[in-house]
């Protein structure tokens, strides 16, 4: 890796979230709802980011941590007035996180499309607990009877929840960031090349994959703990298949193996969603605004092998010349992070 | 639960079973010999629903009619999608990341569903048995069994029957086996393996719609209908091992009569119970039943 592409991509994240930091002062309520509720899909493909980019597992379960999160706040929170988010916003996460732990536990025993699948048992599980029993309060979900309090700040206002989930959004970059650098995140990576060989080199992959596996999970729960906040309200469907379908989705669309890719992803995701819903552009076509998003996502597989976060490259490609470049930056990342490719192929 | 009764719930999971093997086995078709995981697949089966839906009268005017012509063109249709679709969106992804291709299929689920919705409407609609089929068996002194539901199990039978023999006692069929173990030794002998790929992508394709088009009197043709089916036969074609078609039998059987007799006996938790099934199968063994290549 150069170091001017190294500057380009900090630059690209600095100036991403001061356009975030800045933007509150242009939104009208919707843009300011809006955004807000990207940045919590952000924080939440962040954390599938650091599976399945950062150490090659696909989960497809992963609406069940966010779901957990989300659900823990509001039953936590229950009749209280205006609890402390201090001491909410870590027993959501942990609620997560320990429900992480018993998944990975059991399902890091089996690989590739088995583990996907697995994940998504789990998920279901969860799912029908909240859907069927009396806990989750069935289809009609609960609200949440009072936002909780920040240092006086109520969180039930647009502006102080846009400054929470923003700084939440950095913190959890800030964290994976670190974490994909230390000596653990190298070790991850290991395993997302060849876990066979980071075993005979002595290292037990077991238990990085379960700490990756909860720490993923703990940071969805705080998706979904943001995501109770600012709607007030959860039901069943934040634990759906569909949600873990659409995270997992932005994660690929953004590019996989990049922390940013999971952020361009969710805004891309969000975004085009907005886009083909706008009765403004399309008019009464927008009723149909699947068909436009599902376009919009079979022409960015067809041109974009490596995701969004692959654009810039592609067109330096394209101005300089695909020969002119020697191999491309990432060998590994083309070779290895196919991890349910099966041996034989 | 007496006897009768009993029999029923036997007759119903045979019956769902075999339905979700069609489907699963499609998928751990293209799953286990192109790789691909293909999302899409139930939107086969809701193609095939609406389609035993919405040619009917076209069918109709143009052959006289009758449900076993809608079958046939149905069928027909479907082997010409199956063949463009490979051709046209996945022929170019076998050298990529499979989640480029997971991505791929997800988008083509919004197409198919929203060009339903274009063209047939987002209505619940009903489909009648053929009168030949319509009526029903009287099984023991209070119940009747529809012998519509019989005849579906039988064709399901005997597709799989025929599925069998053309695996274990064809060139095609060995053909298929080779190029889900070894696709490149395949190729250096000579075996076009694109063109055995589209084979398999169309016939996985028309066997869904097929089995669409076989339940659609029985489930009715509602929006949707393809996402509920998918999810399941992704846990048949785990629990028996990834393109493994014996696995496909025996795990979908085995999930109808989970779900069934599930739902009959305890309600409450009938949901889970098939996905508990699954977690414990692949906890006893991680690669499925029947591991395939």
């Amino acid at each position: 890796m150069t170091a001017p592409l190294l500057s380009g991509r900090l630059l690209f994240v600095v100036a991403a979230f001061a356009a975030l930091a800045l933007y509150p002062m242009v939104a009208g309520p919707y843009g300011l709802d809006l955004v807000t509720k990207i940045m919590i899909f952000a924080i939440f493909a962040l954390s599938l980011e650091l599976l399945v980019g950062g150490t090659g597992l696909v989960c497809f379960g992963h609406a069940a941590f966010f779901g957990i999160g989300a659900y823990a706040t509001v039953l936590l929170t229950g009749e209280r007035d205006a609890p402390s988010l201090l001491w909410l916003m870590p027993a959501g996460v942990i609620c997560a996180g320990a429900y992480a732990l018993a998944v990975g536990a059991l399902s890091l025993r089996t690989k590739g499309v088995y583990f996907i699948m697995v994940t998504l048992a789990f998920a279901q599980m969860a799912y029908y607990v909240v859907h069927d029993t009396p806990l989750g309060g069935g289809t009609d979900g609960i609200y949440l009877m009072s936002p909780p309090s920040l240092a006086g700040l109520e969180l039930g206002k647009a502006l102080p929840m846009y400054g929470l989930t923003l700084g939440c959004l950095a913190g959890v970059f800030g964290l994976l960031a670190v974490v994909l650098r230390s000596r653990f995140g190298r070790a991850l990576a290991g395993i997302r090349s060849n876990e066979q060989r980071m075993r005979a080199t002595g290292f037990s992959t077991y238990p990085y994959k379960l700490a990756a596996f909860t720490l993923s999970g703990a940071l969805a729960g705080l998706g979904g703990v943001l995501f109770a906040i600012k709607d007030g309200f959860v039901n069943p469907e934040l634990l759906s298949w569909h949600q873990s379908g659409a995270v997992l989705i932005m994660v690929i669309l953004g590019g996989i193996g990049h922390l940013r890719g999971a952020l361009i992803g969710a805004f891309a995701f969000a975004l085009l969603q907005e886009l083909f819903k706008s009765e403004a552009v399309f008019g009464a076509f927008a009723k149909h605004w699947h068909l436009g998003l599902g376009l919009a996502i079979i022409v960015s597989v067809a041109l974009l092998p490596r995701g969004l976060v692959g654009l810039p490259q592609a067109w330096r490609d394209r101005l300089v010349g695909r020969t002119a470049r020697p191999v491309d930056a990432q060998p590994d990342a083309d070779a290895d992070a196919a991890p349910t490719r099966s041996a034989t192929r | 639960m007496d006897l009768a009764t009993f029999l029923i719930q036997c007759l119903n999971s045979v019956q769902y079973g075999l339905l979700l093997f069609l489907v699963a086995s499609g998928l751990t078709l293209i799953f286990g010999i192109m790789g691909v995981i293909n999302l899409a697949h139930g939107s086969f089966y809701m193609i095939g629903a609406y389609m035993a839906f919405a040619l009917a009268p076209i069918v109709a005017a143009t052959f006289g009619g009758g449900f076993f012509a809608t079958l046939a063109v149905g069928v027909v249709l479907a082997v010409a999608l199956g063949y463009v679709l490979e051709w046209v969106f996945f022929s170019f992804l076998y050298d990529r990341e499979h989640l480029q291709q997971v991505l791929m299929t997800y988008g083509l689920i919004l197409v198919f569903e929203e060009l339903r919705s274009l063209l047939v409407g987002d209505d619940v609609h009903g489909v009648k048995a053929p009168p030949l089929l319509s009526g029903s068996l009287p099984l023991g002194e209070l119940m009747t069994y529809p012998v519509y539901r019989l005849f579906m199990s039988a064709v399901c039978l005997a597709l799989a029957l025929g599925m069998y023999l053309v695996f274990t006692r064809t060139r095609l069929g060995m053909m298929i086996r080779a190029g889900s173990t070894n696709r490149e030794m395949v190729q250096s002998l000579g075996i076009d393996i694109k063109f055995l790929y589209r084979i398999v992508f169309a016939a996985g394709v028309a066997i869904a719609v097929f089995a669409g088009m076989v339940a659609a009197p029985v489930s009715s043709v509602y929006p949707g209908m393809g996402n509920s089916v998918l999810i399941v036969c992704f846990v048949v074609v785990v629990i028996g091992g990834i393109g493994s078609i014996r696995g496909a039998l025996v795990a979908s059987l085995l999930i109808g009569v989970v779900d069934t007799f599930g739902k009959a006996l305890v309600p409450e938790v009938a949901g889970v119970l098939v996905y508990v099934a699954m977690a414990l199968i692949l906890l006893w063994k991680p690669d499925g039943l029947f591991r395939a290549g």
